[in-house]
């Protein structure tokens, strides 16, 4: 049976791994390696490193990094943030990450998902949508350069029609961050995940609440996304990875067991 | 041992490479016909669509060269696809090593790609068989290889496909042995192991 994915998200700045709150006031974590190889041994499903710079920063941005992770993990991952050519997707791509995530680039292009797909398959192009509940008009609304807080504005595009928008043009996963929820750790959107899984037709990924086991379990059984990403709970040791994974096993989750080595 | 990954042009190859020198294996990324003669072990990686890699096989004149080898070959993803004699994506033919056609997954109403980890059954017992039944291997596709003869293992996600194929020589993993974990690594072992006598069994 296919498996619910556990992803822990690191988000990259200056090839070190960061951590803020509601998508503000970065500190320093650690460097990236010895998070990524600690989080595959500790039976993450898949890895998103999210460089959050790059998006609202026009600076060429050393990706290096992206090679040795390669080298180093047996998981897949998935790069973010900065993506905004084909040339660039081809060179992270080339180093070795098994998806990239595109979101503001594709706001301001949205043909350009049509030529990375065209280029180099859909199960490689994974589309990341900030998507902010307005609780003026009652509206899901999407915005973008949410890297940074100063460029951070709202888009024309209401999170539903842009969903549809973006796999209509090929897009192979959607990752949606509920802005609202995001660092907080009060959970997971359920209502909206809940809104727009059956108009999502490719794996869905929630992000943005985790802070409890139970949550991770709520947005499986009530939003029926595909993964779960989370980042602050794994970071500061709230959740441990083995033991989520076995907290949602007892509540008939299909899960990969956290396995030590098989050889 | 010489090991080399085909260069299909359209592929993920670093990631392949990575994974044989965490074996331990330094692999050679040719498309040159002589350097793939050669070698101990043969990989056939792929990304893409069907139509895109044989048109780039054709191109590099590697479709004959591949059909004849001798040695053990393993097509990862949508290089097991290729070993198929016909792929739906595209409607093109493939190389005809192992009678089987690729189609699109029957799913309903589940999300494609089918991305993520999902478990291995094994087929029969008398074959090699790299994994213990109910290991969890990473997919991402939206086409598979339906079951006949030749599979040796399964998996399940809307519909039960192959997910390992083989016959002589030529084996296929349509999930990404390179990124599913320790079990990923035990199977690409496995495959560095063989020898001559496995593949004429």
């Amino acid at each position: 049976m296919l498996a619910r994915r556990i992803i822990p998200c690191l988000d990259v700045r200056h090839g070190e791994v960061v951590k803020g709150v509601q998508f503000r006031n970065h500190q320093v974590i650690g460097a990236i390696e010895p998070l990524a190889a600690s989080y595959a041994a500790a039976g993450a499903d898949e890895l998103v490193f999210y460089d959050i710079t790059a998006s609202s920063d026009a600076r060429v941005v050393d990706k290096s990094w992206v090679e040795r992770i390669a080298r180093l993990i047996d998981i897949p991952f998935t790069v973010a943030g900065g993506i905004s050519s084909i040339a660039q997707a081809r060179e992270i791509l080339a180093m070795g990450a098994d998806k990239i995530s595109i979101n503001s680039p594709a706001l301001r292009d949205p043909e350009l998902i049509n030529r990375l797909v065209d280029e180099f398959g859909q199960q490689c192009i994974v589309i990341g949508i900030d998507s902010y509940f307005n609780a003026d008009n009652g509206h899901y609304e999407v915005f973008q350069f949410t890297g940074d807080e100063n460029r951070t504005q709202k888009t024309r595009w209401q999170t539903a029609d842009w969903l549809r928008e973006v796999v209509t043009r090929g897009a192979g996963e959607i990752v949606l961050n509920c802005m609202n929820q995001d660092g907080v750790r009060q959970g997971y959107d359920i209502e909206q995940l809940r809104q727009l899984r059956p108009i999502c037709p490719v794996p869905l990924i929630a992000s943005g609440g985790a802070g409890t086991m139970q949550h991770f379990a709520n947005v499986f059984t009530e939003a029926a996304v595909d993964g779960a990403l989370a980042a602050s709970v794994f970071h500061r040791g709230v959740i441990d990875i083995g033991e989520l994974k076995g907290y949602l096993a007892q509540q008939h989750i299909a899960i990969r067991p956290l396995t030590t080595k098989v050889l | 041992m010489t090991v080399v990954i085909i260069d299909t042009a359209c592929a993920n190859l670093n990631s392949v490479r990575f994974a044989l020198q965490r074996c331990g294996v330094d692999a050679l990324v040719s498309a040159d016909a002589e350097h793939i003669k050669a070698a101990d072990k043969v990989i056939l990686p792929g990304v893409g669509t069907a139509q895109a890699a044989m048109r780039n096989l054709h191109q590099l004149e590697l479709v004959e060269v591949i059909r004849t080898l001798q040695q053990p070959v393993l097509g990862i993803c949508l290089g097991m696809q290729l070993l198929t004699s016909w792929s739906a994506e595209g409607n093109v033919d493939c190389l005809n090593v192992i009678p089987a056609r690729t189609e699109r997954l029957q799913v309903n109403q589940l999300p494609l790609p089918h991305m993520g980890w999902n478990t291995l059954s094994a087929v029969g017992t008398d074959r090699w068989l790299p994994f213990n039944p109910g290991d969890y291997a990473y997919f991402v596709h939206s086409y598979a290889v339906a079951t006949n003869d030749y599979t040796i293992a399964t998996s399940h996600y809307g519909q039960t496909f192959a997910a390992m194929i083989q016959r002589g020589n030529f084996y296929g993993a349509q999930f990404h042995p390179e990124r599913s974990g320790a079990v990923g690594a035990k199977i690409l072992k496995s495959f560095l192991e063989l020898t001559d006598a496995d593949t004429r069994a």
